[in-house]
């Protein structure tokens, strides 16, 4: 099964169990959860299921394009099903066996691992999942985004399809997957991996991206403060793409490193804020169940 | 007639750390519950896999006991009146309780009798009651973090997907949420499809068998490493024995099935510890070592299924590990090429904690108090405990710690041997750490040990001097370890050292730093914390409370001689004077307790018992004086029991309180004289 029939196979499976399949979002971010299809969607009562493919930005893991497990760009495959439903770990196990995966063969494992994003003041209880002592997959119920709790709470799946695929192809680099017949992740990567690694560790402009940052910041409050949710949303992915950025370039000492980080936080406190506020004004549109909807009605009264 | 009751939450993967902990919780909880629904029963067990708790309560009677209201009336005095008939207060109080005024008991309560109405309470049904009573032992579970799922707002450590319970062959109805009780339960994940019906106790634990469950955590633990040790056997190696790491595999799978995995022996390079903890802490493997205890290229895992597609397993494994330890083979050779000293300037960009500067003030702090308690204590030279202060905290620069946290120290040591330091630098670095655990080696190196007691005291005074303190369950910096580090070794190394000043001096390294507590305050609270350590570690060695209290009341700078004097009194408990010794101590003490002055002026002195005690008194003091200087702790109180004969005399002969102010001035003087030989040792009053 090569790279591109992986992903397919993954829309084509949640597809099917009435996902929307939704495109990476545009902007730079550093996981699946800040699509704001996870982390915006995550928040207040109204229920929601997504799969995506996200393109997931780490500055400080580039190697040059040297090591065989390290990018500094790779892919998520990423599911939100909200309200987790009951059978929400067979559902998984069977994506896998989509994928030729049979569980009765493997060693598949559910290993604890509390999942949390200080800059995003999000944070969930989950798995690791492990193939034959391989983590394969990340499986979190959040409980926290932006500093709200999670009512209802989501179940999120994030694939690391690299590893999949590595597992599939039996491959020992990530570079050696095969994409499609006769094209490799190489061909497609390697190269921007190298410049990339250059760009973060050496190339990236400190003063720049500092001075970035900044705006970036002022921007979001900007625009937050006039209540237009995703573009404030759009300069927090920034600012903490900025961050990652000045990191991996070594430019934040240790005390600062806690600064920049509660400034994010901050922005994501604010947009996650503005966005509950703007789903109640619309009335939950995306309630679709008459009798859900007067059920939360009764509760928030009661609140 | 009474009837085994079995219950089964079935949960989603439990954290493995979780479960030991829970499930005596759940034992605990169900027998307090039952005890309190006066409900008796059998033997109460319980059992747990990732997938399942489960709880089995043998015998519970049929229905629970019947119980007794005390209601308490009006005072008999005014319950009749003067014919010894029922008055109306007494009558009143019978109908307000419903019974019948002769049914009414009399009963005496603090001297006073009262009128008693007792209604009996018929027991209910065991069958319910165990509803609402297991749901409650259900949710007084707690966990170290627990979460909730979906729209529900039950809390616990991962989602409840069914229950089961019964009672003989009846269910008990209930529900969690959207889960109805019932009885049927599932087997292992992926060796068993569907629910599974349970007609009666004994069929469930037929069933889980059948279906790839060892319920009970005994019989798995024992299945695993009897496998792991066979598994390890067959490919001319033995596992490591390492009981943490057993508990813990033992809650990853339901159905244990070990194997063996190579790797290629180009990796033995790297030191055993990254080996091993890669292998342990990333993938819960076995360790395997040759006869001489050096390490197999290989592991053993532990499989959760059959031995079913084994070899597909094994090979998947063997993968990741290779490329984990391919890493690791890359950080030790990246970080070969620096030495520890350049690793070191970057101690500079790391916080110790927010509040207490960077690793490198750390590093600078050391430096000084290893010197302080190297003079002190006489060890170690003074070159090499400043290079080794310098140096112990570089290699939390190395890309191999950053990695492998656990590694500190250990690495250290490795880098500054490559780093052509010093033996007894690399061996500080690397002991600075110890005790890293309950039951960990002590430092042995006289640079490790100083270098240990120097980081311990610069830790513990740092956190507070900021007011970070343990309370309770919560110690995040470790304090309460450390401290008893410190106690362990100063006993362990018989090392003569006075805390008080090893404390103010370890504040004096922060002087640069904006503390919230003066000297005074973080000192006193320090020691005090310390002394805690000290009194368990005491205790735990056999010394009694009031020994105890005795031998700590004096200020116990120096806790070896502490431990030494208080080990001393204790033996001398058993002696054949001590008696005579507590009768000095006593008659010298009572009567001398607010007299302050040993001021004895010898003109005034009339009977031959007290000229006879005021010239011992000189030589007894020095003497006295030399022997607590030696912590030739017998041998004074052995002196001051000896006293005995002398002080009766003195007692029989003369009275103490007389109206000649200055005859009583002078006795009271040697009575105090006496009465503080005995207080430069202890607090006799103490003793019991």
């Amino acid at each position: 099964m090569n790279f591109q029939e992986l992903i397919l196979r993954l829309h084509n499976f949640w597809g099917q169990q009435a996902c929307i399949i939704q495109q990476p979002y545009d902007v730079e971010k550093g996981a699946g959860t800040m699509n704001p299809a996870t982390f915006l969607r995550a928040l207040g009562p109204e229920p929601w299921k997504v799969a995506y493919v996200e393109p997931s930005r780490r500055p400080t893991d580039g190697r040059y394009g040297e090591n065989p497990n390290r990018l500094q760009h790779y892919y998520q495959y990423q599911v939100i099903l909200k309200p987790s439903p009951d059978n929400v770990i067979d559902l998984y196990l069977a994506s896998l066996r989509d994928l030729g995966i049979e569980p009765e063969k493997h060693d598949i494992r559910l290993v604890e691992d509390n999942w949390e994003s200080p800059t995003l003041g999000a944070w969930g209880l989950g798995w690791e999942i492990w193939l034959d002592g391989m983590e394969i997959t990340q499986f979190t119920y959040f409980q926290q985004c932006g500093g709200f709790d999670c009512l209802p709470v989501s179940a999120e799946i994030t694939y690391g399809i690299e590893r999949i695929a590595m597992y599939i192809q039996n491959k020992e680099s990530v570079f050696d997957i095969e994409w499609v017949d006769g094209i490799s992740y190489a061909d497609v990567h390697h190269q921007a991996e190298v410049d990339y690694s250059h760009y973060n560790f050496e190339a990236a402009d400190v003063g720049a991206l500092t001075s970035m940052f900044n705006i970036c910041e002022e921007e979001a409050i900007r625009v937050a403060e006039r209540q237009l949710v995703q573009p404030a949303y759009d300069y927090v992915l920034k600012c903490s793409h900025l961050f990652n950025l000045l990191d991996a370039r070594g430019a934040i000492s240790v005390t600062e490193r806690t600064a920049y980080i509660g400034r994010v936080r901050n922005l994501a406190r604010m947009v996650a804020r503005e966005y509950l506020e703007q789903r109640k004004r619309l009335n939950y549109p995306l309630l679709k169940d008459e009798n859900l909807r007067k059920q939360l009605i009764i509760e928030e009264e009661v609140l | 007639m009474a009837q085994d009751l079995l219950l089964e939450i079935g949960v989603e993967e439990m954290p493995s750390a979780y479960m030991p902990r829970v499930l005596k919780d759940l034992k605990d909880l169900a027998q307090k519950n039952l005890a309190e629904a006066r409900l008796s029963c059998g033997e109460v067990l319980t059992w747990g896999t990732p997938r399942r708790l489960c709880l089995w309560v043998k015998e519970i009677s049929e229905e629970q006991e019947d119980s007794f209201l005390e209601n308490r009336g009006p005072k008999k005095s005014i319950a009749f009146d003067a014919n010894g008939n029922p008055s109306k207060a007494g009558l009143g109080f019978a109908r307000s309780q419903g019974v019948d005024f002769r049914e009414l008991q009399i009963r005496e309560v603090g001297g006073v009798e009262y009128l008693f109405a007792i209604k009996k309470e018929k027991g209910q049904a065991a069958e319910q009651i165990l509803p609402g009573l297991l749901l409650k032992v259900i949710h007084s579970l707690s966990f170290p973090k627990s979460m909730t799922w979906s729209y529900y707002q039950t809390r616990f450590a991962r989602p409840i997907r069914w229950l089961l319970a019964i009672l003989g062959d009846k269910n008990l109805e209930f529900n969690i949420e959207n889960i109805k009780s019932a009885n049927y339960t599932y087997g292992h994940r992926f060796l068993s499809t569907g629910a599974l019906p349970v007609a009666s106790i004994d069929d469930y634990f037929r069933i889980l068998r059948e279906h790839y469950v060892i319920l009970d955590q005994a019989e798995r633990k024992k299945m695993i490493w009897q496998q792991v040790q066979e598994v390890a056997g067959e490919a001319g190696g033995k596992a490591m024995d390492n009981e943490e790491l057993l508990e813990e595999v033992v809650f990853l799978v339901e159905f244990p099935t070990a194997f063996y995995g190579e790797f290629s022996p180009s990796y033995l390079d790297v030191p055993p510890e990254v080996l091993t903890t890669s292998m342990i802490e990333h993938q819960r493997y076995f360790p395997v070592y040759n006869n001489e205890g050096r390490l197999l290229p290989g592991f053993v895992g532990v499989r959760n299924g059959t031995d079913y597609c084994l070899d597909l397993v094994r090979a998947g494994n063997e993968r990741v590990l290779k490329a984990r330890l391919e890493d690791a083979l890359f950080f030790w050779k990246e970080d070969s090429r620096k030495s520890l000293e350049e690793m070191s300037t970057k101690l500079k960009d790391v916080l110790f904690h927010e509040r207490l500067g960077t690793l490198a003030d750390k590093a600078l702090r050391l430096q000084k108090l290893a010197l302080f308690i190297g003079q002190e204590t006489g060890l170690g030279q003074p070159e090499e405990l400043q290079r080794s202060a310098l140096l112990c905290k570089a290699d939390l620069m190395s890309s191999m710690v950053y990695e492998f946290p656990e590694l500190q120290g250990i690495m250290g040591r490795y880098y500054a041997a490559g780093s052509a330091e010093e033996l007894e630098v690399a061996e500080a670095i690397f002991e600075h750490y110890l005790p890293r655990f309950a039951g960990d080696k002590l430092p042995s190196s006289a640079g490790g040990i100083v270098l240990s007691l120097a980081e311990k005291a610069d830790n513990l005074m740092g956190f507070f001097s900021i007011g970070i303190k343990p309370s309770g369950s919560q110690d995040p910096y470790a304090l309460r370890r450390q401290a008893l580090g410190l106690v362990n070794i100063i006993l362990d190394k018989k090392l003569s050292i006075d805390l008080k000043l090893v404390f103010e001096q370890a504040y004096l390294g922060y002087k640069d730093i904006d503390l919230e507590k003066s000297r005074e305050v973080s000192v006193k609270e320090l020691l005090d914390f310390v002394y805690q350590r000290m009194r368990g570690v005491l205790l735990d060695s056999g010394i009694s409370y009031d020994v105890l209290d005795a031998a700590l009341s004096r200020p116990p700078f120096d806790l070896f001689e502490t431990y030494n004097r208080a080990f001393k009194l204790q033996e001398f408990k058993k002696s054949p004077v001590f008696e005579d010794f507590m009768v000095v101590y006593n008659r010298v003490h009572n009567l001398s307790r607010k007299w302050e002055s040993e001021e004895i002026d010898p003109d005034v002195l009339l009977d031959e018992s007290e000229k006879n005690l005021y010239r011992k008194l000189p030589g007894l003091q020095q003497e006295i004086k030399t022997s607590l200087k030696a912590q030739d702790y017998t041998r004074a109180l052995e002196l001051l029991a000896a006293l005995r004969a002398d002080v009766d005399q003195f007692f029989t002969a003369v009275m103490v309180m007389v109206e000649d102010e200055k005859l009583k001035a002078a006795r009271l003087g040697i009575l105090k004289s006496i009465a503080n030989l005995f207080n430069s040792m202890a607090d006799f009053s103490k003793i019991v």
